[in-house]
């Protein structure tokens, strides 16, 4: 605990530091990644010990806050989202040192430094927190830190609506979180975490407090129809904020809810199912949606969408195991959902990762501009489609494992539970498919479209590979993923006291359940290694024959265009378009064609453009409607300050009056 | 002592009503000048048996800030914006003093009511509420940017005045907490009259309406 309090004190003073160095960019360059590395450094070692079994007693301080009191603990739950905040939270800032000295002629990079160290202290706080008010306050500090994030570039209209965007939705989501506290705080008598879990909780009271936690933290999350910032954040931040923010930050949302339902005891079947449908509905609008978008980060944005969907998956298959009272499915569930946090962190970093080296390399993240980087740009590419493989779910990497449990889990309950359990999760199973599906088709266009083929533009043609410093954080991340895929069975293995603690499984239960899964993902990881083999005896086979011969390179299609351009590839919308077309129920795409007319046309254009439909069709008419009505009340701001603090006195008196009379 | 104490909470009280009175700004800045000794001689008579340094320390602070910093202040930036009377404020004179007067009543009311440990002088409470009220009024109904301050640093010789009523061992942090208060609001107003004045030429502060949204 104390390594971790010297890192949080670390983050802070070091972000302090880079505020006042801020005309100095190249000691903020230093700074401030050297802060969050020696913080990682130093969290990472009891975030290890207490996912390896140790107990660490809590720690408690008096905090004059009303309701508040420093309690700090750290236990299995808090020490697996403590590693990917940590891991993630280093490399990312070991990246972010050369990404961001890109900018360091016109711009100050103090302050972004500072936040940055902020973000990542109040994560580690808000993991560690006892407290219903430390809670929030960290909770806070972590939406407040990440909104400056993300404005890093406010002089662009964008990036601005962007970030009063996520602003909005995240003071929304707190204001969720709020409600939940006190009510969760009215009943047990303190805002001590200790407390709200020795609390009994009924029925309807319950399940109002699962309803406010899954509206307050599924907000963070990006649960549809909540998701409605991500899109838009994600991709103004700069990229190794963005890789923070998509890879770890949210998963804030999926603790919380975690934490909440410790706190609630024994669940309800329905609580299963609304996570279940809400796992479904966001993770294939999600991949939809991703598939629809030329921007490559607004594309990782949404997949980021999709995979949260499947960690609800995960966690309302749980649910249903502890309702059933089958630890296997419990396990099963939670151990999928909690897995592919880990997982999630890891690949959706090395993405977002890079793709900040292909727009620091080729200057845009547009699809349509870019193409052939994989030979300017190997490291990256190579990283890339290993990130890739891992999001779509292929073996023999993390992300596979993680779907695979979930798979597992709802397979083991078809067979074993009464019907009315059973139908909500034969949806998940043929979901879970649809969305690895549709997910291998969006990195295919992805992939393709960025690293393959002939260079779009000249900028992509003129790309180059990125610095050393930010490669190898993409390196580290990949081998991340392809170490958690091989070693799953000795990871699963290290998640059963935090499984044991968040199904409520005692512990030699737990160990028999997960004997089964752990011999079965080990067939799995053998399988993988002889994957591994047959591709390297493939790639051997490959070296072996073209030894000695020559290689050429030739146009793409040379067979009868005279001029074949770049122009003439497959394009971001071509080469999605059939599958945009077939689910065009949900996707509403708008489609400005001018067609080539008569036998020598002239010119013809298209451009696709899919925007969310929930922001177009839910949110905006509502908070339009809303604007309205509160117009009415404009008369009130007419820019005397007299009257303003008349306002405000007549408010004070009249609370007074009220109170005294 | 405790007749020193209500006499200097009654000369509080009408310095209060004096400045509501007042056109000249010339003549507001002596006065609440005045108020600054009156409330350092308050804090030494509320603490009668021992006049402890610390006691002693608040007491020169807040008539060293109070009654010859600000003052100074205020006067510089009047002389630098050429402003000599509060023309036309939102409320007549008449009616201003009328309006402090019936305040009275009101704050022995709520002083009254209020549940609090019982203060050196029955008076302090209800008097402490009157001059807040009051600088809640001098802000609310004049026009100058200067008024203004002083209707602010009204309100806080009444925050001030209600703090060391209370418990004495906390009126450390509560002063320091107001003085820095002040300072900061003296400083920012300043500047900001100093700017007002060279953008628009004048510190009529209701013609800033322009400004909203």
């Amino acid at each position: 605990m104390q390594l971790l309090f010297v890192g949080v004190g670390l983050l802070l003073a070091s972000g302090l530091v880079c505020l006042m160095l801020s005309r100095r960019p190249r000691a903020v360059a230093i700074v401030g990644p050297a802060g969050a590395v020696a913080a990682a450094l130093l969290g990472i070692v009891p975030a290890l010990r207490v996912v390896g079994g140790e107990i660490l007693p809590p720690v408690q301080w008096a905090w004059s806050v009303p309701y508040g009191s420093l309690t700090l603990a750290l236990d299995g739950l808090s020490a697996w989202f403590l590693i990917p905040v940590l891991v993630v939270g280093g490399l990312a800032a070991i990246y972010g040192a050369r990404y961001l000295g890109s900018y360091a002629r016109y711009k100050a990079l103090g302050p972004p430094w500072f936040f940055y160290n902020v973000l990542m202290a109040s994560m580690i706080v808000l993991v560690l927190a006892r407290n219903g008010m430390l809670f929030l306050v960290a909770w806070e500090l972590m939406s407040l830190a990440s909104f400056f994030l993300v404005m890093f570039e406010a002089e662009q209209e964008s990036v601005r609506r962007a970030g009063w965007i996520y602003l909005v939705a995240t003071h929304l989501g707190t204001a969720f979180l709020l409600a939940l506290f006190v009510l969760l705080g009215q009943q047990a008598g303190s805002l001590d975490f200790a407390l709200f879990g020795k609390t009994g909780w009924v029925g309807g009271r319950a399940g109002l407090l699962f309803l406010l936690a899954i509206i307050g933290f599924g907000t963070k999350a990006g649960f549809m129809p909540m998701h409605v910032w991500l899109p838009e954040a994600h991709p103004a931040a700069p990229s190794h904020v963005s890789a923070v923010m998509s890879g770890v930050m949210i998963k804030m949302g999926i603790y919380g809810i975690v934490r909440t339902l410790t706190f609630l005891g024994s669940p309800a079947a329905w609580w299963g199912w609304v996570l279940i449908a809400i796992g479904l509905t966001s993770g294939l609008l999600g991949v939809l949606f991703a598939l629809a978008q030329h921007d490559l980060k607004r594309l990782l944005a949404y997949h980021s969408v999709e995979n949260i969907g499947i960690i609800a998956l995960g966690l309302g298959v749980g649910i249903l195991g502890q309702v059933c009272g089958s630890p296997v499915l419990a396990l099963l569930g939670f151990g999928g959902g909690l897995l592919h946090v880990l997982n999630h962190a890891l690949f959706k970093a090395l993405l977002f990762l890079g793709a900040g080296a292909v727009a620091h390399g080729a200057g845009t993240r547009d699809l349509d501009r870019l193409g052939g980087l994989l030979r300017r740009m190997p490291v990256t590419g190579v990283t890339f489609v290993i990130g890739a493989a891992a999001i779509c779910g292929l073996p023999p990497l993390n992300g596979f494992v993680s779907e695979f449990l979930v798979y597992a889990g709802a397979l083991h309950g078809i067979a074993s539970l009464p019907v009315s359990v059973m139908l909500s999760l034969l949806a998940v199973v043929p979901g879970l498919a649809l969305i690895g599906g549709l997910a291998v088709a969006c990195f295919t266009k992805a992939f393709g479209i960025v690293f393959l083929g002939e260079p779009r533009t000249p900028e992509a043609a003129g790309a180059h590979e990125v610095d050393l410093s930010m490669r190898l954080p993409l390196v580290l991340l990949a081998a991340g993923c392809v170490g958690v895929g091989l070693l799953a069975p000795l990871v699963v293995g290290m998640m059963a006291p935090m499984l044991a603690a968040v199904s409520g499984v005692d512990a030699t239960a737990t160990g028999e359940s997960l004997a089964g899964i752990r011999s079965l993902l080990g067939q799995v990881a053998a399988s993988a290694v002889l994957l591994l083999a047959v591709i390297a005896f493939l790639a051997a086979c490959r070296r072996r024959l073209l030894a000695g011969r020559p290689v050429t390179s030739a146009p793409t299609w040379d067979c009868g265009y005279a001029a074949p351009t770049a122009r003439m590839q497959y394009t971001a919308s071509s080469i999605a378009q059939p599958l945009i077309r077939l689910f065009d129920v949900f996707l509403r795409s708008r489609l400005d064609l001018s067609a080539p007319r008569g036998y020598f046309p002239q010119d013809a254009s298209l451009h696709t453009d899919t925007p969310d439909v929930f922001q177009e069709h839910l949110f905006q008419p509502t908070l339009r409607a809303g604007g309205r009505l509160l117009a009415g009340l404009h008369w009130l701001q007419h820019g005397h300050v007299q009257v303003y603090v008349l306002y405000i006195a007549l408010a004070l008196l009249a609370a007074l009056v009220w109170k005294l009379g | 002592m405790a007749a020193w104490v209500e006499t200097l909470l009654i000369l509080l009280t009408l310095t209060n009503l004096t400045l509501v009175a007042m056109s000249r700004l010339g003549a507001c800045i002596r006065t609440v000048a005045l108020q600054g000794i009156v409330l350092g001689l308050l804090t030494i008579c509320v603490h009668p048996h021992t006049p402890s340094l610390y006691v002693l320390l608040l007491a020169g602070g807040s008539i060293g800030l109070k009654s010859v910093v600000f003052p100074l202040l205020l006067g510089r930036a009047m002389r630098d914006t050429h402003i000599r009377h509060e023309i036309e404020p939102f409320v007549g004179y008449g009616v201003s003093i009328l309006v402090a007067a019936l305040a009275l009543p009101v704050s022995f009311w709520l002083g009254s009511r209020l549940p609090l440990p019982r203060p050196a002088s029955t008076l302090i409470v209800p008097l402490a509420f009157h001059a807040i009220l009051t600088g809640l009024f001098l802000i609310v109904s004049r026009r100058k940017a200067i008024t203004q301050v002083l209707g602010y640093l009204v309100l806080e010789n009444g925050i001030y005045t209600f703090g060391i009523c209370l418990v004495q061992e906390s009126t450390l942090l509560v002063e320091l907490g107001v003085l820095l208060d002040i300072f900061v609001a003296v400083f920012v107003m300043g500047i900001t009259i100093f700017h007002i004045n060279q953008e628009f030429n004048h510190i009529d502060t209701d013609r800033l309406s322009a400004l909203r949204d």
